[in-house]
């Protein structure tokens, strides 16, 4: 047990976390891109069309997979926000920045293609429902917590002020989440959910799972890379960043 | 394969708008994101990497001139 507390524990110090990244960021991009082909091409090429929505339902397998995104990334960032601020790590406060910027961007596009979905499907791009309404409460979650971090100069500071913001935002994620069992609203209930079977055909359903898991490994590359470079701005003045970029020119990417 | 033909794929029965517009989007965000992060890693090392390279040759001048006694930020 306590071997392999160790263990853990010294991946959480940015020295040893960083060449580790180095070495995973390549294996998520491929699986991001496999899961990607794969659940495009059936969501685009092979199934079916939807009986009331013609082929426009074909935007569920962008908007949903982000919109998952959008509300799990922000329960990943303010974890390593909470650890940040139970453990004082330095790896939490760059894994929570690292983070929001992937978060806000999915939650653009979820707002965006739902916009795009709801025109020809509801007849207008936007309403003020508990759905939507709560969602963009949530990106301005994502773009306050950036902005806050932003303002802070010295980063263990940012990181605190940044870990507090985003732990009083979660409470909009269940808010999110059942708002379409809690309110009378213009968008439609789950598609998928843990207790019922899913109210879809399986070649769309698994087109959709395809797509979301894509996006789960784009988003982790991608937070991962972020992360590194954080790591080469906070631990500047460190030995082994100076030795990492000095010793072989760089060369370690 | 669902599609008669390419047209008929482009067309998205009349919602090629609507599909076309949320692809396009997704589409420049998700490579754009990764992009600049690349860009940004690259400003970031060629600066550490000026910077270390000056800090370099400032503590050999010092060593010469026999200053090294000197804080390293004296200067």
């Amino acid at each position: 047990m306590s071997h392999r507390l160790i263990h853990w524990f010294r991946y959480a110090s940015p020295q040893s976390f960083y060449p580790l990244a180095g070495k995973m960021i390549p294996w998520f991009w491929l699986l991001a891109a496999l899961f990607g082909i794969a659940g495009l091409s059936i969501g685009f090429l092979f199934a079916p069309t939807d009986a009331q929505q013609g082929e426009g339902y074909r935007i569920i397998f962008l908007h949903v997979p982000a919109s998952w995104m959008s509300m799990f990334i922000y329960l990943v960032m303010a974890f390593w926000a909470a650890i940040g601020l139970t453990f004082n790590t330095r790896l939490s406060g760059m894994m929570a920045s690292a983070l929001a910027p992937t978060g806000a961007l999915f939650t653009f596009i979820s707002l965006w293609t739902g916009a795009l979905w709801g025109k020809p499907m509801w007849g207008t791009w936007w309403v003020w429902d508990a759905r939507l309404t709560s969602e963009l409460i949530l990106l301005f979650l994502y773009i306050g917590f950036i902005a806050l971090q932003a303002a802070i100069d010295d980063p263990r500071r940012a990181d605190k002020a940044g870990a507090i913001l985003a732990l009083v935002g979660v409470v909009n994620i269940p808010i999110i989440y059942f708002s379409v069992k809690w309110w009378n609203t213009l968008h439609q209930g789950a598609s998928v959910s843990l207790t019922r079977s899913p109210s879809m055909a399986l070649m769309m359903l698994w087109g959709m799972l395809l797509c979301a898991l894509a996006c789960w490994m784009y988003a982790i590359a991608v937070a991962l890379m972020r992360a590194r470079t954080i790591m080469l701005e906070r631990e500047r003045h460190t030995e082994w960043v100076h030795n990492l970029l000095t010793e072989r020119h760089g060369q370690a990417r | 394969m669902y599609w008669h033909s390419v047209a008929d794929f482009l067309a998205m029965g009349q919602h090629g708008l609507y599909v076309w517009g949320s692809v396009l989007v997704t589409a420049i965000l998700m490579i754009g994101e990764p992009l600049l992060i690349v860009r940004r890693r690259k400003t970031v090392i060629t600066r550490l990497q000026r910077q270390f390279h000056a800090e370099q040759a400032d503590g050999r001048r010092m060593a010469r001139s026999g200053e090294s006694n000197l804080p390293r930020n004296a200067h």
